[in-house]
């Protein structure tokens, strides 16, 4: 059957099976690519996205779960680039092979919405489930608080030049 | 002036040195196993020129090539600099463009072995200065002044006296007219006065991978393309005998299903099940349906646990092989104030690339066109040719970003897998392969697993005088498999007088291959426990007696090593500066540290690189936490890019622990039987140090790699500060077997 949903503030309607994982609706269907598959089984992260301002594994949602929500993907959280997230990403120089950060973006994106100053423990708590096997995990974290600080009020990190 | 290393240009080399028709000399890599295919390919080492690499426009911005495969280590953005600085223009005014596999064009494209550094150090060098070359001369030419009179500054060649000045831009076309200067008459610039060279440069593609750009290898998308799976059997080297195909082809979305023979190489192309499918989800759903008859052939009989009996039970025999003897072993030993004997295992390991592999490829009209994230692209070639029947003149390869490379693209097995669905497809229908994470954590090349029998021996004063190790390895007639190898010369050879390395070999039908730091991922924390074993039996502080161990004087060489090797050269001054300044920085012995916390330190010398690390770990019952590592790094005189290096740095210390504690591949029956991240877990965000700190020593030496050095030290510091707090040795990997955790 059909479902609607509301993909980065663009209205979607895609004909796919229901239990088809709203990944591959987004990737092959809707022609969305930042959005990366790593393992298919919730345990990566690659896959992360909002669906309403909650970070979900995309590769374990079905799509009908996503029927008249709002999905935002790395593409949606600014198109420009403009993002604290984003913008905090390219400053701290974090990526080293780049494939599981749309995921962490993903991820740090809500953690701030929810936390807008996080300690590093809430952010080890909250990225969790995102691996990065270059191990960038320095600079994820630097990244995050440098958004914080972009938030307005305090950075607790220097964040490295 | 940096000196050249010495590197090993001669005999049994990695490396050989071309002479350039220049004049100039430019190191090419020959893995020696590749020197058959490099020769199939009619391989001059091409002239590499100016024009290839840059392009120059009339608004004086500058595109340069990146040659070189791109899988995280930063080449991408590194090479380009490098050229850019001394071609003496801005950064901000240079745009980077993917470069196609064209190695007549480009010279080698790999990304593998620590090699973009020391084999283009020198010829990325020479392509911007002689390109500045040429536009002096256009300048001189146009002003009627001497060249020697003209300088350069951001992009514009200047003449001081009268004050005249050109953009490059202006001189383009006359300097594409001006001869290439001879390489060897080029005169580079003082390293006091780069100004990119050495300056933390973001990666050229962060601002495209924070916006989600389709960037990588699994992004590629090309009009009415399809989607396919490859069904291969369980058990390595199995081959498909019949499959439910008529069933498969009436699933949803399924335009093809067919049983693909095998070259029966693994290496190349694997017999299986291609189904291939408007989208790649419907293709993996079809693949839940497929019944397939295999013939699982002998590695069916194989394990892990077998392999592990087998080793125990040639550790006490005689060698089949002796590598290295010098002095008088047996007497030393039976002199020996102390004897110490251990029994080290480490297991198989799988890549785990983040991006599962894939590639994308279409066939018409007798021409192949193929995307890849291949770490080899030019050589894979070669086979994919031969089984397709086709020429490698009809075959184009992109290369496209891959997400982590870690060697695993080094094998070309899923681009010729690709390259063969598409073909039979026909039709110019574009396909793209994309495995599962199951496909890649069965269907790997591993990294070997490997067994150690030391006996060591002590003098009254704590000295070793006596060392023998029975390596036992995967092989057969007298060759190791792919990275299962050790040589004559590595560490501790050539330090200790009575000194022995043997090798038993195993036959395997397990495919394996080089991991990040081949060889070195492992014989890191095999030596490095080992010698830190000797240092307390000794009752010697370990960082003292790795000091005292390289102070001697080093018994000869018996052959020369090649880039990756951890024989000759091996300079001991350049470890005992890293040690020096590791102890320093960490504050070793000179700090108590609080309850349940020790350090620990290791050393290691491969890839041309000297690497020490030392850890500080906090045990918790079999909790471990740890706290900080102190990374100290000496791969020569010139850091290109600070920022990707301290990364690349803490990468590879978090990679060391993920090898430690958890990554293991058990083999059952001749296959993997782990499969995904929920049983071959990377270390995550909360479990990573507090803090890495990185330090590179002055160097006088060339500009060498830094994608492998990092990573084989971590793994013995860790392990050896574990046991500093605990006095437990773990000598067999990953420490998860023992019941250990990270805290």
């Amino acid at each position: 059957m059909p479902y609607k949903l509301t993909i980065n503030g663009r209205h979607e309607t895609v004909d796919v099976p229901g239990d088809m994982p709203l990944l591959w609706v987004i990737r092959d269907v809707l022609n969305l690519h930042g959005t990366k598959f790593g393992c298919g089984m919730g345990l990566c992260g690659c896959c992360t996205v909002h669906l309403g301002d909650k970070a979900v594994r995309s590769c374990l949602t079905p799509v009908s779960a996503a029927h008249h929500q709002h999905v935002t993907t790395i593409e949606g959280l600014s198109p420009d680039g403009t993002h604290p997230v984003q913008q905090a990403w390219v400053e701290q120089d974090v990526p080293q092979c780049g494939y599981c950060q749309a995921g962490q973006m993903m991820s740090a994106s809500a953690l701030l919405k929810k936390t807008p100053h996080p300690t590093n423990e809430e952010i080890d708590a909250a990225m969790g489930g995102n691996l990065c096997r270059c191990g960038c995990y320095h600079r994820i974290r630097e990244a995050i608080h440098r958004a914080a600080g972009m938030n307005g009020g305090p950075s607790t990190s220097a964040g490295q030049e | 002036m940096p000196t050249m290393e010495r590197l090993a240009l001669d005999r049994r080399s990695f490396l050989k040195v071309t002479a350039l028709a220049g004049g100039g000399m430019l190191l090419a890599l020959y893995a020696s196993p590749l020197d058959e295919v490099f020769a199939q390919m009619g391989f001059p080492q091409p002239k590499l020129v100016p024009g290839s690499f840059v392009m120059i426009h009339p608004d004086n911005t500058f595109t340069i090539m990146a040659k070189n495969p791109e899988t995280g280590n930063g080449v991408r953005t590194m090479l380009p600099m490098i050229i850019a600085d001394e071609l003496d223009v801005d950064w901000a005014s240079v745009k980077v463009e993917q470069a196609d596999v064209d190695q007549a064009k480009y010279g080698m494209q790999i990304e593998g072995g620590s090699t973009a550094v020391p084999l283009n150090w020198m010829a990325m060098r020479q392509i911007g200065r002689a390109g500045r070359q040429m536009l002096i001369a256009a300048a001189a030419q146009n002003w009627s002044v001497p060249e020697s009179e003209c300088t350069t500054k951001s992009g514009k060649v200047l003449h001081e006296s009268s004050g005249k000045s050109a953009t490059y831009g202006d001189l383009a076309s006359k300097a594409a007219t001006m001869p290439v200067p001879d390489f060897q008459t080029l005169k580079f610039k003082d390293p006091k006065d780069y100004a990119i060279i050495g300056v933390s440069t973001r990666d050229v593609d962060d601002p495209n991978i924070v916006v989600g750009k389709p960037i990588f290898s699994i992004d590629v998308k090309l009009p009415g393309m399809m989607g396919a799976v490859f069904v291969k059997c369980p058990v390595f080297g199995g081959k498909a005998l019949s499959a439910n195909l008529d069933e498969i082809k009436k699933l949803p979305g399924v335009r093809y299903a067919f049983i693909v023979p095998g070259s029966g190489n693994i290496a190349t192309l694997s017999s299986g099940v291609a189904i291939v499918a408007d989208q790649w989800y419907q293709a993996n759903q079809a693949r839940k349906q497929l019944k397939v008859e295999w013939d699982e052939g002998p590695a069916a009989n194989e394990s892990s646990e077998g392999y592990l009996q087998q080793a125990q039970a040639l550790a006490p025999q005689k060698p089949q092989q002796i590598l290295r003897h010098d002095g008088d072993v047996d007497s030393a030993l039976g002199s020996a104030a102390h004897v110490v004997e251990a029994f080290y295992a480490y297991p198989f390991m799988a890549h785990a690339t983040m991006e599962p592999r894939n590639t994308t490829a279409r066939y018409q009209d007798g021409k192949l066109e193929i995307w890849t994230n291949s770490q080899l692209p030019g050589i894979g070639v070669m086979p994919l040719a031969q089984i397709l029947k086709m020429s490698p003149k009809d075959i184009t390869v992109h290369m496209v970003r891959g997400g982590g490379g870690f060697g695993r693209g080094l094998v070309n097995d899923y681009f010729t897998e690709a390259a063969y669905i598409a073909k039979t497809v026909g039709g110019g229908v574009p396909v793209k392969l994309l495995w599962t994470r199951e496909d890649d954590m069965h269907h790997d090349f591993y990294r070997p697993a490997g067994y150690h029998s030391f006996k060591a021996g002590l003098d009254s004063s704590g000295k070793i005088i006596a060392w023998k190790n029975h390596f036992i390895s995967f092989g057969s007639n007298g060759r190791f498999a792919s990275a299962a190898n050790m040589e004559p010369d590595e560490f501790p050879a050539r330090f200790i007088p009575n000194y022995e390395l043997g090798t038993s070999m195993m036959p395997t039908g397990i495919p394996t291959g080089a991991m990040r730091a081949p060889g070195s991922n492992a014989i890191a924390w095999v030596m490095n426990s080992f010698i830190d074993e000797l240092a307390h039996a000794a009752g010697k502080d370990p960082m003292q007696f790795n000091l005292d161990l390289i102070a001697g004087q080093q018994l000869p060489e018996t052959h020369t090593g090649g880039m990756g090797m951890r024989g000759a050269p091996y300079i001991a001054a350049r470890m005992r500066s890293c040690l020096e300044l590791a102890r320093d920085k960490s504050g070793w012995g000179k700090r108590t540290p609080p309850a349940n916390t020790g350090m620990g330190v290791g050393a290691h010398f491969c890839h041309m690189g000297y690497f020490v690390d030392v850890a500080e770990v906090t045990v918790t019952g079999n909790q471990v936490r740890v706290n900080k590592v102190w990374a100290v790094g000496d791969i020569g005189s010139q850091i290109i890019n600070p920022s990707r290096a301290h990364n690349i740095v803490a990468g590879g210390v978090i990679d060391g622990m993920s090898q430690l504690m958890d990554y293991e591949i058990n083999i059952d029956h001749g296959r993997a039987m782990e499969n995904n991240f929920n049983n071959y877990e990377p270390v995550r965000v909360a479990k990573a140090p507090a803090e890495i700190d990185v330090e590179f020593v002055d160097s006088k030496y060339s500009p060498t790699g830094l994608g492998e050095p990092p990573l084989p030290p971590a793994l013995p510091a860790v392990a050896n500060a574990i046991f500093a707090v605990t006095g437990k040795r773990v000598r067999r990997l990953p420490l998860k077997r023992s019941g250990y955790s990270w805290a």
